[in-house]
């Protein structure tokens, strides 16, 4: 029987592709004054495809293709929509940065769709074979990417510790993959969760999930996987380091927590202790190491270190206590988004003050706020929104994350949470430090950038987009809820 | 005035938003309009909760029941809404707060420390207003928690940028820090580690309401809860642990209190002012208005152990005071030994403590916030706050001198002034605590917050004879003091009349709290724990 295809249903994934085409298409032909076109095409592209989401929101059918393996529910439409948002901002944040060094416009804005549509397929697996597939074309194009700066010795760093430590993850996490399979036969989600019931005194079993669990812990950057992720930050194009910590967290994220929730629940005793132990040594190790760093782009690193470790909580409290995921998935979902929101607009400000000070020193940032006020708010507002301080959004994601600690219950959830209290006030210190030296401290001489410049247009619009969503989400949480209810509704497919 | 019933409590929150909102949209250099602004602002929101007094029902209904009831849906997945009210407890502090905050708008007139900019000095001012006046009003937790810490942000650029530029050597670091950057940290750490106990505690509650019906974040409805009984045992003992972690801080309570000397003394007189006048009640507030409430019985077990930490704070702030050398830390440390009290009363669980808690709160806000306004005039005229080099006040600025020498009088709890009720009525509730309380403990705290009082009039005398009387040094031989300015006499005056209108009527707040008050004690403790307060308050 030839498949179903419910084209709608993958109407994103269509115009993703034909836009990465177009995007090499025009990049073939236009002469070189012409090359900003292909940044068009990509924000367009990104911006069309939004219009069969909305489409898919009101539909709200759950469509299942090629026998199960790929999904489109709710939760994916709402994460492919957080995917498509975020890249929207990062292209954004790009035009200007990209511009102004001249070369391979074309082959950029084609590699960073590449990994815009992995992310889209891997939001709607439900199998093993094509969430790989989803995950590693994310990772692929960001290799190149993140050694964007040629002549920079840093970028050739980051690029190289990131292809290096990322092909291991990947092979860590292939071979646990092919583990499962060669124990239960199976692949998909679904039947993988029906085989592997019971199986949890298997060693060969245990083997496999552990293999699995540090795959995907260097791809979210969970301590103690987390090495490349400062070098590799601090060496990227800025755009692309947001891109890494933003969606490329977010897929590795997603594609973890389906694995766990969808095909392994009957294996929670045996993955539930890993990342109870990852979130606290992810929230703890990361907080205490973002502290001492003097660099703005590595403290963000740690710090998404560290939020990672926040985004486990939810998860390994409630596998822990054998309480329901249902309510821990969701939290999970509402941080990322949140998390998505606010730190792009923190890269937002990191581009924008580089432009200024020419500097990714915290201590060149001194003074910022007294030369460019509104750049001082945004600053403000991004990095407490980070640290969780009311009534900025990034509260609410640390709200729901405690709220479904609480709901697990039992005392090891407690002593997370007690982990957890205690870093978010950590956290507060280094981000305030950001803000004190834009704030408090006196400008050190004259700033070598243009500090009367505004900042370009499109980075404007990237920025007004994340404060308006930190804003609004902070004084009316319920579009935040919204996504995470809508990310209930999940097949597993099968 | 059918529409203020559903709208004055959301005019009074958040038309200082608002104004801020218009203020970030105004021009930078125009001075005077940015200042009219905001005083038209804070004006109507002080107007407003005259209005509000005006159609307060007085007496009306018992316990849990609250006037100017708004209740909308916030956040529908979690149950949280936006549930605002005022009664008898919470009026007199929502007055309290929207008036020093005219009153700071008024006296920061010609009054900017460096580096001025006062288009982003009264933004901060009108979203701590916000954030204030939500406290007050918010029945629901969430929202609580959302305006509880919605006034460390303001709070900490005001002491960051406006603050003290002077070295201070840090414990632990080799190099100096200035006093203002340490200061605006420590406080902000210090209150959101308490916070994020404090919201822990709240979300224990939500969950634990859930086996009586709906989860409920609705402080009317845990507060039903509570007084049936609902809480109780290890849940209830580390729910209002937290939560005393949040409040604690906040008020703050010894030996959580070692931020407030440096932050009160590094932060900018109108920051000061409005720390000591309006923040500390946050704390004092919370155990009032959620943990008694909600958690009655945890209350009852914890009382003596609030009780002795007071009278420590008491003690300690004193003698701290004594130690002094700066004016403007000496009244800072005095806010420790004052707020003591405040706690002392609440300790005891009594209808007579609680009203003293609520009026001590009240005049310490009056007192102390008139107290830090004189401090910043006269180190704006002196230049120093080291009472060593201060000295023959009164006679280099006779009206000047003359305030002080009143409201150091008012501090120490002069009967007939404002301080005078707090202080001896928390001290005469501790000779009679709720039945059940070990009077041991009770009365020894009597007996030590007695001489926490003699010790208070000490260092208030002490440090009046040391910058008032006496000849001025000679380093201010030759120059001329401006004394108090029209914009300082506007601002201080109606503090000064309130300080005595109250010292001679504290009826005009006890009318407002003692029945809200007498309810809670006999919803919580059962109607045999009232005392004799309404035949000693004449309420």
């Amino acid at each position: 029987m030839p498949y179903e295809i419910d084209y709608l249903a993958i109407a994103p994934e269509l115009i993703i592709f034909v836009t990465i085409l177009v995007v090499l298409a025009l990049d073939l032909f236009l002469p070189r004054p012409l090359k900003y076109w292909t940044a068009t095409a990509a924000v367009a592209g990104t911006a069309l495809a939004l219009l069969p989401l909305a489409l898919l929101v009101i539909d709200d059918q759950v469509v299942s293709m090629f026998d199960g393996s790929y999904v489109v529910d709710e939760f994916a439409v709402v994460l492919k929509g957080l995917f498509l948002i975020a890249a929207y901002v990062v292209f954004l944040m790009s035009v200007s940065y990209i511009e102004s060094d001249r070369y391979y416009q074309g082959e950029y804005y084609f590699l960073l769709l590449a990994s815009l549509l992995g992310s889209l397929v891997m939001a709607s697996s439900r199998d093993l074979i094509v969430l790989f597939i989803g995950l590693e074309l994310v990772t692929g194009p960001l290799y190149l990417l993140a050694g964007w700066r040629k002549g920079d010795v840093k970028s050739n760093e980051a690029s190289m510790k990131y292809f290096i430590l990322g092909v291991l993850s990947t092979a860590i996490l292939l071979y646990g993959m092919s583990l499962l399979f060669g124990l239960t036969g199976e692949v998909t989600f679904a039947g993988l969760a029906e085989a592997t019931q019971g199986m949890a005194d298997q060693p060969a079993m245990v083997m496999a999930v552990l293999f699995v669990i540090v795959g995907f812990g260097f791809k979210i950057s969970a301590v103690p996987f987390h090495f490349w992720a400062p070098d590799t930050y601090e060496g990227a194009p800025t755009p692309i380091t947001a891109y890494l910590s933003v969606n490329s967290k977010a897929a590795g994220f997603v594609a973890m927590l389906l694995v766990m929730y969808l095909a392994l629940p009957g294996l929670a005793d045996v993955w539930a202790p890993a990342l109870w132990a990852l979130a606290a040594l992810s929230m703890t190790i990361g907080n205490l190491a973002a502290l001492r760093q003097t660099n703005i782009v590595r403290l963000l690193a740690y710090s998404s270190v560290a939020q990672a470790g926040f985004m486990l909580v939810p998860f390994a409290a409630a596998a822990v206590a054998g309480a329901d995921l249902e309510e821990a998935f969701a939290a999970t979902v509402i941080y990322l988004v949140i998390y998505a929101v606010m730190n792009l607009g923190a890269f937002g400000v990191v581009i924008a003050g580089a432009n200024k000070t020419r500097s990714g020193e915290i201590e060149g940032w001194a003074g910022l706020a007294k030369v460019d006020a509104k750049l001082g708010v945004l600053v403000a507002v991004f990095f407490f929104s980070l640290a969780g301080i009311p009534p900025l959004a990034g509260w609410f994601a640390k709200f729901a994350m405690f709220r479904s600690v609480i709901i697990a219950g039992g005392v090891t959830t407690v002593v997370l949470a007690v982990i957890a209290a205690i870093n978010a006030v950590i956290a507060f210190y280094y981000y305030a430090k950001v803000v004190k030296s834009v704030w408090l401290d006196d400008v050190a001489g004259e700033f070598p950038g243009d500090v009367e410049a505004a900042p370009s247009g499109s980075l404007r619009l990237a920025l007004g987009i994340s404060v308006a969503l930190t804003v609004a989400i902070g004084f009316y949480p319920a579009i935040a809820t919204f996504v995470g209810d809508a990310s209930r509704v999940i097949a597993s497919g099968g | 005035m059918e529409w203020f019933d559903t709208w004055g409590l959301t005019i009074i929150v958040f038309l200082p938003l608002v104004g801020a909102l218009l203020l970030g949209l105004m021009d930078k250099e125009n001075e005077d309009a940015l200042k009219r602004t905001a005083l038209a602002v804070t004006g109507l929101a002080f107007v407003a909760s005259l209005v509000l007094i005006g159609q307060f029902d007085f007496g009306g209904g018992g316990y849990n029941s609250y006037q100017f009831e708004v209740n909308e849906t916030w956040i529908g997945a979690i149950n949280a809404n936006y549930h605002v009210g005022v009664d008898g407890i919470s009026l007199p502090l929502l007055v309290l707060s929207t008036f020093v905050v005219v009153l700071a708008v008024i006296y920061s007139w010609n009054h900017w420390d460096e580096p001025k900019n006062p288009k982003a000095f009264l933004i901060l001012m009108l979203i701590l207003a916000t954030g204030m006046n939500g406290t007050f009003v918010a029945l629901d937790l969430v929202l609580f928690f959302i305006f509880f810490e919605i006034v460390l942000l303001p709070m900490y650029f005001m002491i960051g940028i406006w603050g003290d530029r002077s070295p201070r050597k840090v414990p632990g670091f080799a190099k100096e820090f200035e006093t203002r950057l340490y200061a605006a940290i420590k406080f902000f750490l210090f209150t959101l580690f308490g916070s994020a106990f404090m919201l822990l505690g709240f979300l224990a509650l939500y969950f634990e309401s859930g086996k009586f019906g709906e989860r409920t974040f609705d402080i009317t409805a845990l507060t039903e809860l509570g007084a049936g009984g609902a809480f109780t045992g290890t849940f209830a003992f580390l729910v209002f642990g937290a939560m005393f972690l949040g409040f604690a801080v906040k008020v703050p309570m010894w030996p959580l209190h070692t931020w407030l000397p440096d932050a009160h003394t590094a932060a900018p007189t109108v920051g000061s002012v409005l720390l000591a006048a309006i923040l500390l009640k946050l704390g004092s507030y919370g155990f009032i208005r959620i943990s008694i409430p909600i958690l009655p019985d945890e209350a009852r077990n914890w009382a003596a152990f609030i009780a002795v930490l007071s009278v420590i704070g008491i003690i300690y702030g004193s003698l701290a005071c004594l130690a002094q050398t700066d004016m403007k830390r000496l009244i800072a440390f005095s806010s420790v030994g004052h707020m003591g009290f405040v706690m002392l009363g609440i300790a005891t669980m009594t209808d007579i403590g609680i009203n003293a808690a609520i009026i001590g709160m009240v005049a310490h806000g009056l007192i102390t916030g008139l107290l830090f306004f004189l401090a910043g005039s006269m180190h704006h005229r002196y230049h120093t706050r080291e009472m060593s080099r201060l000295g023959g006040n009164i006679k280099l600025m006779p009206v000047m001198g003359g305030i002080l020498a009143f409201t150091a009088m008012a501090s120490l709890g002069l009967p007939g002034l404002a301080g005078f009720w707090g202080e001896f009525m928390s001290l005469v509730g501790a000779y009679n605590p709720l039945p059940g309380l070990s009077l041991g403990v009770f009365r020894t705290s009597m007996v030590l917050g007695a001489v926490g009082t003699v010790l208070t009039a000490g260092y208030m005398l002490w440090m009046l004879q040391r910058v008032n009387l006496g000849e001025p040094k000679e380093e201010w031989e030759g120059h001329e003091f401006q004394d108090v300015d029209r914009f300082e006499l506007t601002a201080w005056v109606p503090l000064i009349v309130l300080i005595v209108v109250i010292g001679f009527f504290p009826k005009l707040i006890f009318d407002s709290t003692t029945d809200t008050v007498t309810a809670l004690v006999e919803m919580a403790f059962g109607s045999d724990a009232t005392a004799s307060a309404r035949t000693m308050i004449g309420g």
